[in-house]
């Protein structure tokens, strides 16, 4: 699906993402971990165009998308959510939907369902919870036309039940054919939900595997606890 | 008579700085672009079709072309500035009025510096047709205008405004929308320029000035942002209500600081007890 290759990214002296290459397979839930700067925002970031890389390509099913602008990026099938969520704040739940695509009534409350957001769709968005403002992110996100879902810490600040929500979601997403890649830190979440585990230390991948492979591996320990 | 023909001239006025406001609420309410040259695209558009029309041009192309210069140069001024944010937004498109001010006051060979541009023709005869056509071109503004913020491209230009990455992430080029908002903006800040010109016969470069621009920032606070609706009450609020002052007597040197003050003390107002304007969407922060 997508194939990042030698990834490079410095900001002054230090190296955000180096040397960074991974693929990801269609149709699984990758989830992305690692200890806080390890470089995983930076490497969204560098994937979506939002911060240009120095050097290394990002290939999305074939086609190099690196350094391209934001907006083509999205239009070539990434869709996104963000750390803190990021909806439009004066607009209603149906707006903020409708500025991914025109769609209709019925639509609407077809993602609306998916995310099991429990609000009519013309409240307004400053009027949700934090959790809420997920749901309506991952929903907007979704309803983009996609390829590829990258959710940066779905589980942030949100309460157990939010939490358990998003699991059953993403597990529903998945069956329905998505192909999906998550930045998370409960390491419960990530264990319980992904097909595959990417860990990042330094600007670079560590170890990749199964959550049993990566929970097994001696180095993610000390990359997160130190030797 | 002369009272009907004062408040003919207050609804001209009206019309005219509505289609002002109503434009200024595209670029500033609906994509949070903080544009202090609104008062320069009105100049260009008030200039340019006097200069036009003055040289025997016919005069519905010269306000059409007043309008469109305005409408290129929003385009002109918005390729190296909308990649600028906030204070820095307003600080190099204040400059652009003021840039523009300058050229008026010292290109003395085409606008005559500052003894200003005189026995610019009127649209129509007399007062009354003209405050029928302005009205006409203000309705027709309005629906304009109302119709983009209900549009594809006006919600866009919202979403820019609340968060222009999270637009950007949902594939909308927003570099492309807020050129096209700042253009249409000026076009129509042209065209108000341009009409005021032919109404009162006469500018000068102190239309560039910034009593304009606080009128016009003035107007669209009170009304509120990112309502087309609100361009209109903020409109006929800040230009009528001083107006009662006149009546009383007062010697011109009260009535000019008491205006100000009167000014200022609805937009003291406004910002305490209704931040959002009369019916505004959006808070002014």
């Amino acid at each position: 699906m997508i194939s990042v290759q030698k990834l490079d990214k410095h900001f002054g002296g230090v190296y955000a993402v180096h040397n960074c290459s991974f693929t990801i397979k269609e149709n699984a839930i990758t989830s992305i971990i690692g200890p806080n700067g390890a470089g995983k925002t930076t490497l969204f970031n560098l994937v979506c165009g939002i911060i240009r890389p120095d050097a290394g390509k990002v290939l999305l099913r074939g086609k190099e998308i690196t350094g391209l602008p934001t907006h083509k990026i999205a239009n070539e099938g990434i869709s996104r959510t963000f750390q803190q969520a990021r909806l439009f704040k004066n607009m209603s739940v149906k707006d903020n939907l409708l500025i991914a695509r025109p769609a209709s009534d019925a639509e609407l409350k077809e993602v609306l369902r998916k995310v099991h957001f429990p609000l009519d769709m013309s409240t307004k968005a400053s009027e949700l919870s934090y959790g809420q403002t997920r749901l309506v992110e991952i929903a907007r996100a979704l309803l983009k036309p996609h390829k590829l879902l990258m959710l940066d810490e779905p589980t942030a600040g949100v309460n157990p039940k939010v939490r358990q929500e998003l699991k059953q979601i993403l597990f529903d997403l998945k069956k329905e054919g998505n192909t999906i890649v998550l930045i998370e830190h409960d390491m419960e979440f990530v264990m319980s939900i992904s097909d595959d585990v990417i860990v990042m230390a330094e600007g670079t991948v560590l170890t990749r595997g199964t959550p049993k492979q990566v929970q097994s591996d001696k180095r993610v320990l000390e990359a997160y606890l130190g030797k | 008579m002369a009272f009907i023909n004062y408040l003919i001239h207050l609804g001209i006025l009206v019309c005219i700085y509505s289609v002002l406001t109503v434009s200024l609420n595209l670029a500033v309410g609906f994509t949070g672009l903080l544009n202090l040259g609104h008062v320069g695209f009105f100049g260009i558009g008030a200039y340019s079709s006097a200069l036009l029309a003055v040289a025997g041009f016919p005069i519905w192309l010269s306000i059409l072309c007043g309008a469109l210069l305005a409408g290129i140069a929003g385009i002109l001024l918005s390729l190296p500035t909308m990649r600028l944010k906030g204070d820095y937004l307003a600080l190099a498109t204040l400059g652009f009025s003021f840039i523009l001010g300058s050229v008026a006051r010292n290109w003395t060979d085409v606008t005559r510096g500052a003894l200003g541009i005189p026995g610019i023709p009127k649209i129509v005869k007399g007062n009354v047709e003209f405050l029928i056509v302005v009205a006409i071109i203000a309705v027709i503004s309005y629906l304009i205008f109302w119709k983009l913020s209900r549009s594809r491209f006006g919600k866009t230009c919202e979403a820019i405004r609340d968060d222009e990455l999270a637009a950007k992430m949902l594939g909308k080029d927003t570099f492309m929308h807020k050129i096209a908002a700042l253009g249409i903006s000026a076009f129509f800040a042209g065209l108000g320029g341009a009409l005021f010109a032919h109404y009162i016969t006469f500018i000068d470069p102190s239309i560039f000035g910034l009593g304009d621009l606080i009128l016009l920032f003035s107007m669209l606070i009170v009304g509120g942002l990112a309502s087309v609706k609100g361009s209109a009450i903020g409109t006929i609020i800040i230009f009528l209500l001083p107006e009662p002052l006149r009546f009383i007597g007062f010697p011109s040197s009260v009535l000019g600081p008491a205006r100000e003050i009167i000014f200022a003390l609805i937009l003291l107002l406004i910002l305490i007890y209704k931040p959002r304007g009369i019916v505004g969407k959006v808070d002014l922060a």
